[in-house]
Parts: C-alpha cells; structure tokens; sequence
C-alpha cells in the first residue's frame, strides 16, 4: 500500500472527495490498481456522479465480483470495476455488507450490464439488490437452496 | 423454471424453446422464444446447464493447481484462459517473466486467437447454410491443434503457461512448424472471404441482422468483435497491454455498422492481424533464454539440479506440498480473448490457496445483448444473431 497523501492528489479521489468526502471509507493503491471503498449507502448516487460527469466518464462497467469473508464482519464485499473508455482509465470500487444484511441498491439503472452480474451474486451469495429490475437465480435452478460461493457451504456440494 | 410473460397472450402466440440441446446454440443454452407466427415478440435466455462450480474448485486448489481448471472455461481458446490466470498471479506476486516465455506466450495466445475464430467462422456459416467453409475452417485448425499437441502434449486443454513462464522448453525446430502455418494460412483465409464476403446469400443472411447501436453495446458492457463492429475500437491488448503486446505491430479492425456483417468482417480481419504478430514473434523469440522466471519458493527449479542441489529438492518439496504464497490484497487482470474483454479478479488472503477467483467472461456479458438484438425479429435472423456474438458456453456458467 502507498502513502496515503499521494492518493488524495489523484484525480478519481479528488473528484469524489470534492463531491460528497464522507462516501469514501478507505482509499488504496495495490500493484497499481486504485481502489475507493465506499459506504453502501452512497453506491448508487456515486454510480450515476462517475458515469454522466464528463470528466470521469466512467461508461463501461467490466463487472461486479462478490466475495464472502466469512466470519470477518462486514462480511460481504462487492467489487466495482469500471473502465473509462474515453481516458483509458481504471477505477475499483468497493462496498462491503454486513452478514446479517446483505442488501444493496442496484446499479442496473446506472449500467444495465450489471443485470446479469447483480444475479450471478444472489444466485451465488445471497446479496440482494434493490431495484433489479428481475432478480432471480441464474445459474441454479430456481428451487435451489444454499449459496455455494459462501464460505460455509462446502465444496463438495450438499450431499 | 424459466418463463417469457406473455405479450399478447396466451391465443395469439406460441412460446418455443430453442435449446439446451439445439445445433445452433453453440452449447447447452436455451432461448425462450415467445413467437407470432416467425417473428420474435419476446425472448429470455436461461443459463446454467453448463455451471460445473469452477470458481468454487479453484478455492481449494492451490494456486499452481487452479491452473488445471481454468482450461476448460472457455473451451474453444484454452491458453487465452491459461494466460489471463497466470498474469493475475503473477501481477499479485510481482513477477517479472523472462521477455522469450512473453513472446512465446504471445505466438501462442495468437494461434489460439486464430484457432477460436476458425470454430467460430465454420460453425457461423454452417449455421447459415454454407456448409463447406465449415470442413475447411476445421481443416486450418487441425493444423494449430497440431502445434499445440507439440508443445503442450495436448491438443485442447494445453495447461502450457504456469506462474513465471511455460510449463516446458518447446521442442526444437517448433518455429519450422509456425512457419509453415503462416506461409499457408493467408491464402486458406482468401478461400473463406472468397466463398463469403461478396455472397449474395451470406449478405442477405447477415447485413442488417443482429443490429447493435455502440451506446448500447458500452451499456451492456459487451466487448471484443461484437463491440468492435459497432463502431468502439477498445482492445485490451492495445488500451492495457500485457505480456509485450506493446512491442508487436498490429491493426485492430473496427467497423461501424454493427450488424452481422460488420462483426465477420471484424473477425476475418483479425484472423490475418493476428498472423502477422505470429510472423513477428517468430522473428523476435530468442532462440535460447529461460522459459520461467527465477523465482526460487515460487518457480520449481529445473529437474536435474533438484536431483543434485538440497535447496532445490527443499524448494521443490515446498512448493508441491505447501503451495507458494502471495501477499494479501487483490489483482484484476484483462486481456483481450478471442471473445472480448476477459478477466481474473483474485482476492489472496496470503495463504496457498486463491481465496476468492472470479473469472469474467466476455460471452457471459456479451449473451445478455442477444434479448435487444432477437426481439421484434424473425426467428431465423436469431440464429445469425447467436452466432455472431460468439458465445462460449463454458466461460458463460463455470
């Protein structure tokens, strides 16, 4: 991890911190890729701030990878990577959900891609998201129970 | 199970089933199609016959072993797949790959590129009615499959990069074999676009067809050809080069009028792009170096000296029995696959095993367009549809 007052002089950080400074938990530098946490409340708003403000353009969301930390509380993170086509610039974003709740908005308004994404992770994990517009499994059948990508569900399935 | 909401309702119109098991699907896929008489009212895709768990397996493999697995994603392009998993371990690691295993990597990820788009091509067309450019297509790829089995030992699921280089030391005089495939194919390419590219027939079946505006494809997130025939010229290997692609002389096709048509000529184009980086790594592969990184604890050391020296027999026990392990933090790699934009996002937690792999998948991203470009169409433009996007069925589920 860098030095975090080299960070705050980025770009990406100083936009987002200018715009709203209490979204961002955490900021991150790790083998060159920025990463922004952010409070789970203030995901969506900042989705619609990175994709229509010109100077961040953020249009093109490559995809949303859930990963379970079981049994670190908060312990759901949701990881945003989103691609600039314009500047050729890369920017993670990062929100993390508690166990008991994990729940989310959905950003499918924001980049419809995130459709099938968003139901990869409840089909996986068990996260829901508000405002999907069909959220359902996606690879499991529909009477499936259990979310194998949790941690407490063993690999070799539920037999 | 999976149903379309009826539009118009229940007397007006039928609701057919194309897939799991259908010729054209390219896979175990099915497309629910909601139909007034040959026209598409609505579609749904369902998904999932192929989920076989992998992103789960690769949490109880060690890093080296995950390797194994990622092959048989996307099936139809094994090294792409091998490629992309080992940049990301090695960009968590900070690995540095000696510049003749890149280029070697680069010589073959380009092969397979070629390879991919030779299924993709033949079963296109077969799909189309033009049966014979998919025995010729076959024919060509016959001829890689033969330079991987040289390589690798295996035709299909070659496993061939490992983290720090190559598994082995390609065999001597393997170049004379690439030579001859690059002094062949261009002319095998010239036979495809002359049965195709002016065909009254396959111009008929494919302008027009399967149109995609660029706005919605960058919504969509759909990427590689399929993006890049509607007029978006990104490339991971040009926007984030990786493994030397910067050192290598190449055009990226673009087309703008994203239909059909536009994504073959994409393809067809890059078919012949993709020879002339073959023709150029064949010129800049040294013809000695080291196919693997020194990287003692995380590259096993060569065989004889583990059969002489005590600390390669410690490394060696080491990093088959423990594993190696990286730092915490996690890495998302891209590369440019013959599909699109594929990725490995890996989460370490600092121990042997990979805490979290996901892998994304260009088809599975790519599919979700196939609803806008099948709706208010004609069931057989579905069929052109499908096939124009590409679409691996084993990078879709895992």
């Amino acid at each position: 991890m860098t030095d975090t007052s080299d960070l705050e002089q980025n770009p990406i950080v100083a936009k987002i911190r200018a715009w709203r400074p209490e979204a961002v938990a955490e900021v991150n530098l790790f083998r060159g890729e920025l990463t922004l946490v952010i409070y789970r409340e203030h995901l969506r708003p900042l989705a619609d701030f990175l994709r229509t403000e010109p100077d961040m353009a953020f249009t093109f969301l490559s995809d949303v990878t859930g990963v379970d930390r079981f049994p670190i509380e908060p312990r759901f993170e949701l990881n945003y990577h989103l691609l600039a086509l314009s500047r050729r610039q890369i920017v993670r974003l990062r929100v993390r959900l508690p166990g008991n709740d994990p729940v989310t908005q959905s950003v499918v308004p924001v980049w419809p891609t995130a459709n099938w994404h968003e139901r990869e992770i409840f089909d996986l994990f068990g996260i829901r998201f508000e405002g999907h517009p069909d959220l359902r499994r996606i690879f499991l059948p529909d009477d499936w129970e259990g979310f194998p990508l949790r941690k407490d569900y063993p690999v070799e399935g539920p037999r | 199970m999976t149903t379309v909401q009826t539009a118009i309702g229940p007397e007006k119109t039928m609701v057919l089933n194309m897939g799991p098991q259908h010729p054209s699907t390219h896979g175990v896929l099915r497309v629910l199609l909601e139909l007034d008489g040959e026209n598409i009212i609505k579609a749904g895709v369902d998904i999932g016959y192929l989920h076989t768990g992998i992103e789960k397996t690769a949490e109880a493999l060690t890093y080296s072993q995950a390797i194994t697995i990622t092959d048989r994603m996307d099936y139809l392009a094994p090294l792409s797949n091998n490629l992309v998993y080992c940049l990301a371990v090695e960009k968590l690691l900070g690995l540095e790959v000696p510049k003749r295993a890149q280029y070697i990597r680069v010589l073959l990820t380009e092969l397979t590129r070629i390879g991919s788009h030779l299924v993709w091509l033949g079963t296109h067309a077969i799909d189309l009615g033009a049966m014979s450019v998919f025995l010729y297509c076959f024919r060509e790829r016959e001829e890689l499959l033969k330079i991987f089995e040289l390589v690798s030992g295996q035709r299909m699921m070659t496993s061939y990069f490992r983290i720090g280089g190559l598994a082995l030391e390609p065999p001597v005089g393997w170049t004379d074999h690439v030579q001859r495939i690059v002094q062949r194919f261009p002319s095998r390419f010239d036979e495809y676009e002359e049965l195709l590219t002016k065909n009254r027939i396959w111009i008929g079946r494919t302008q027009g067809v399967g149109i995609l505006k660029a706005e919605d494809a960058i919504a969509m997130g759909v990427s590689g050809p399929s993006l890049r025939g509607s007029g978006v010229d990104y490339d991971v290997r040009k926007y984030f080069p990786y493994s030397s692609y910067d050192e290598f002389d190449f055009q990226v096709p673009v087309r703008t009028e994203g239909d059909c048509y536009a994504r073959y000529m994409c393809r067809v184009l890059e078919m012949r792009e993709s020879l002339k980086i073959v023709r150029q790594a064949l010129e800049k592969i040294p013809p000695e170096g080291p196919v693997k990184a020194d990287a003692p604890g995380i590259v096993p050391p060569q065989r004889e000296m583990m059969k002489t020296e005590m600390e390669a027999l410690i490394y060696h026990f080491k990093i088959f029995t423990e594993g190696f392990a990286p730092p915490a933090g996690e890495v998302y790699q891209r590369i440019e696959s013959p599909r699109g934009e594929l990725a490995c996002f890996i989460a370490s937690d600092g121990s042997p095993k990979p805490y979290r792999m996901k892998v994304r998948a260009p088809s599975f991203v790519n599919l979700q367009a196939l609803q806008k470009m099948v709706e208010g169409h004609l069931v057989a433009d579905a069929i052109a549809s499908i096939g124009t996007l590409d679409i691996v069925l084993g990078e879709i589920d895992r």
